[in-house]
């Protein structure tokens, strides 16, 4: 287990760990806010890349693509809220769950429909392309630290947004008792409004970045949405800064537990058993990490107060 | 003198930076109606829940029944014969109004782990809930949906579920809450029958029940009990009137 | 038992002697299946129905009592006297264990943490590589029952399923009216009544787990013996979400609607993939309409129907 290698699973927990915030954070608005669980974000991930792909395809520029598929994400999603989701704010969780499980059945046919069930690739931006030396024997690739530094700006906007602005107020508040902003007389369909079309944003965004890097399939956004819920459980829903703390978390514990679980396990057992046992408790240890947390904290690490 | 049912010692209670309860000691005497009255956020709902175990106070001991109940769990202490009514009605909408009753009666007589037999039509169980129903002028609607039951007749079925339970001590927190005249009324004559089978404590703002049923007055303020006598002396305290009572009587 | 649930089981009953007349053995395999995966919804519709306990990871039951049989097999054990009380012992020791961490979570708390531990259990098969891993495991045999072999035989493995199903339905008939179950039930209504009427809810919603887990074990034991093979698919997040979607679809908190439920899926997804290849593009919208407009599922759509006419044919008053 050398030094870079080391690093480099660092950094690619920090890649993953941005990645997933960016897809919590909406997640965890859109529940806490709106009390509304949406097993669908992981379909508007899937969407910006199939659309960052499409776009692509029709213009051969990078920027273009990053632009255009934000929108089209974004379009895509309100229309979502406005024909299918605003009904469902009214019923109970598990209503929620089937419809939008239902959303997904649709949505992943739907674009092995368009797109075909082969996977598609998008070209990492020329300008980002290739690696950069960090340290000596150690290179990475440039476009993975893009992704981090933007996860990153992205979790900074946030912050002031929802810290120092009033709408961030009015989502704070919103986030704590829904109710009662409404009756201060705030336009709460409106807020609602905002606050999806942001998270479906965040998540459309999500799956732009990591489209180049990864093969973009029908079902992609299915694996990558239990852990986002996983991110928001830990983290305490309805809190952004819970969600942060937990994604990062849990991209590390992730990429680091099946980088070296193997490893760690030869400290104590045979290689052979060490072999098999490793990526087991590798592939269940996020799941173990919640258990844990829900454990002695019922309600997460940072739950909003009045939760 | 026998040994009070229930005693306060010390008991302190802070939510964020608000003391809610403050040193607070008190007794309930065994088979006598104690009123506990107070202005709004005097606490009153506070006591009730740290007394019933809903609530967890941050220092002090709350003895049942001779029992340290402190860190005893609401259904431990029900089983110990801690009975209580909710300001806002809290019973079983979808049952019947004698299916309410008969689990009350069901946790007392124990072994609820049996997994055969139709429990609805155990007349075991059927019987004293039928019983506790008549008291409170409810038998009429035993098969009743307890969900389709008017407010009051909601209060009265809380009222019969607590007997169902044969209590060691009732708590009822301020059963008179949106009564109107007539229920009240009703309401109080019930009362005024079970007074004296065990120990009550009332936490009320009508202070018409209070006078006609206590056997001695509590008032509560700012979390802490500021007196403690019969209704008479009570009425009469002059820092009583000057706190509480002079906004209350009309 | 009310006619309802005796219709359905009579009509199982009946279904090998229709079936006989052309495609014995798709029907009987397809009609088996629906029957096996009704006993896992029977477990789930206690949990959720009478509980409100909405467990998202109910197919890992399934799946454990499935490897159970299977990895028995794989080294040589086939009997069922030793492989069918492993499959429900496991299983109902996972609900269990999971069922104590679980329990002390509430609402969307309580749905992942569910997820979570069916993920688990996903994972863990998926990399158990002696035993498939992701590929899964085939059997070559079935289990035998004291040197016979009864899942041989495709009616007396249906009839058996069936016998199953059954007693499994009456098993949670009884449970849901008896004290357990009044404790239980009323645990959804109020569980701050019950705690002060002196029910420690806990308790007895661990006890409803574990029995619910125990159900999908007993379906896992059977679903197994049926495909010869197990693989970690059975116990995919998207396998505990059609079990849900099953006992909605029919009318939760009914027992027999889990049956109809599961029926109505299992059927509906076989013909519309039947018909193209996109069916779950029709699917999915299905479900979601099911959802916003027929709450109670299929049999309150039912019931309203037969309100409806009711009152149609109402004789006028004099």
């Amino acid at each position: 287990m050398s030094m870079s290698l080391l690093v480099v699973q660092i950094l690619n927990g920090l890649q993953l760990g941005v990645l997933l915030f960016l897809i919590a954070a909406g997640l965890t608005l859109v529940f806490g806010v709106m009390n509304f669980i949406n097993l669908a974000h992981g379909v508007q991930y899937m969407l910006g890349a199939y659309l960052a792909v499409m776009f692509y395809t029709l213009t051969g520029s990078s920027l273009l693509a990053l632009v255009f598929a934000l929108l089209a994400a974004l379009a895509f999603g309100l229309f979502l809220e406005f024909v299918v989701f605003r009904h469902l704010y009214e019923r109970d969780h598990l209503d929620q769950v089937i419809a939008t499980f239902g959303i997904i059945l649709f949505l992943n046919q739907a674009v092995k429909y368009v797109w075909g069930a082969a996977p598609l690739s998008l070209p990492i931006p020329e300008l980002f392309s290739g690696s950069i030396v960090l340290l000596p024997g150690l290179t990475y690739p440039i476009w993975r630290l893009v992704i981090i530094a933007s996860g990153l700006a992205v979790a900074l906007l946030l912050y002031i947004l929802v810290s120092r602005t009033r709408l961030g107020m009015l989502v704070r508040a919103g986030a704590n008792n829904a109710p009662m902003v409404s009756a201060l007389g705030v336009d709460i369909r409106r807020l609602f409004m905002i606050v999806f079309g942001f998270g479906t944003m965040l998540a459309g965004f999500a799956g732009i970045m990591i489209a180049p890097i990864l093969s973009v399939e029908p079902g992609m956004g299915d694996t990558i949405l239990i852990l986002a819920f996983v991110v928001i459980v830990i983290g305490g829903i309805g809190s952004i800064r819970g969600a942060f703390i937990a994604a990062l978390l849990i991209g590390l514990a992730d990429t680091l537990g099946r980088s070296f679980s193997v490893d760690i396990l030869r400290l104590v057992m045979a290689p052979s058993p060490a072999r098999t046992v490793g990526p087991a408790i590798a592939s269940m240890l996020i799941y173990l990490m919640m258990a844990l947390v829900l454990y002695f904290r019922p309600t997460g690490l940072f739950p909003p107060k009045g939760r | 003198m026998t040994a009070p049912v229930l005693r306060l010692e010390g008991l302190n209670k802070n939510f964020g930076g608000l003391a809610v309860t403050r040193n607070l000691n008190f007794e309930v005497a065994a088979g006598e109606l104690h009123a506990v009255i107070g202005p709004n956020g005097a606490g009153k709902t506070t006591l009730i829940n740290q007394i019933s175990g809903l609530v967890a106070p941050d220092s002090g001991r709350i003895l049942f029944a001779g029992r340290d109940v402190t860190a005893l769990s609401v259904p431990e202490r029900a089983a110990l014969g801690l009975a209580r009514s909710f300001q806002i009605t809290s019973i079983l909408p979808g049952f019947s109004v004698i299916e309410n009753v008969a689990l009350a009666v069901q946790a007392r007589v124990g072994s609820s782990f049996r997994f055969f037999g139709h429990a609805a039509a155990e007349a075991a169980l059927n019987a004293p809930a039928l019983a506790a129903l008549d008291e409170v002028g409810l038998s009429k609607r035993a098969d009743a949906l307890a969900g389709q039951l008017s407010h009051g007749e909601k209060r009265a079925l809380e009222l019969a579920i607590a007997l169902a339970m044969q209590p060691k001590l009732l708590l009822l927190d301020e059963p008179m809450a949106g009564a109107g005249r007539d229920e009240s009324r009703r309401l109080i004559a019930v009362l005024s029958r079970l007074k004296g089978r065990f120990p009550i404590l009332l936490v009320e703002h009508d202070m018409t029940a209070v006078f006609a049923l206590a056997d001695r007055i509590s008032v509560l303020l700012y979390g802490q009990i500021l007196t403690s006598g019969t209704p008479d002396a009570v009425r009469a305290d002059p820092q009583v009137v000057a706190a509480y009572l002079g906004e209350e009587m009309e | 038992m009310s006619r309802l649930p005796i219709a359905i089981f009579l009509g199982f009953a009946l279904l090998p002697m229709a079936a006989a007349f052309g495609a014995e053995t798709y029907l009987l395999d397809l009609f088996m299946r629906v029957m096996i995966f009704a006993i896992a919804a029977l477990g789930l519709d206690l949990l959720v129905g009478f509980g409100a306990l909405v467990s998202f990871g109910h197919a890992a039951f399934i799946g454990i009592g499935a490897y159970a049989v299977a990895i028995l097999a794989s080294h040589g054990i086939n009997e069922a006297w030793i492989s069918l009380p492993v499959a429900l012992v496991a299983a109902t020791a996972f609900a269990y264990l999971t069922g104590t961490i679980c329990l002390r979570t509430r609402g969307v708390y309580f749905i992942m943490i569910t997820l979570a531990f069916g993920q688990m259990a996903f994972f863990l098969a998926s990399s158990l590589a002696p035993y498939g891993g992701d590929d899964g495991l085939t059997m070559h045999a079935r289990s035998t029952l004291f040197g016979l072999s009864p899942f041989k035989h495709e009616r007396l493995f249906y009839y058996i399923v069936l016998a199953c199903l059954v007693g499994c339905y009456c098993l949670c008939r009884a449970l849901v009216v008896s004290r357990f179950g009044r404790v239980f039930r009323g645990a959804r209504e109020n569980a701050t009544r019950m705690a002060t009427l002196g029910f420690d809810i806990y308790r007895y919603q661990l006890a409803a787990y574990a029995i619910s887990g125990t159900l999908g074990g007993l379906a896992g034991f059977l679903l197994a013996n049926a495909t010869d093979f197990v693989s970690p698919a059975y116990m995919s997040w998207q396998r505990s979400g059609e079990l849900i979607i099953m006992i909605i679809l029919g009318g939760l908190g009914t027992l027999h609607g889990a049956i109809i439920g599961t029926l109505v899926y299992s059927l509906l997804g076989e013909w519309l993939s039947g018909l193209t290849e996109n069916w779950k593009m029709i699917f999915g919208p299905l479900l979601v309409l099911v959802v916003l407009l027929a709450r109670g599922g299929l049999l309150g759509l039912a019931a309203q129907v037969a309100a409806w006419w009711r009152k149609q044919h109402a004789e006028p008053q004099a």
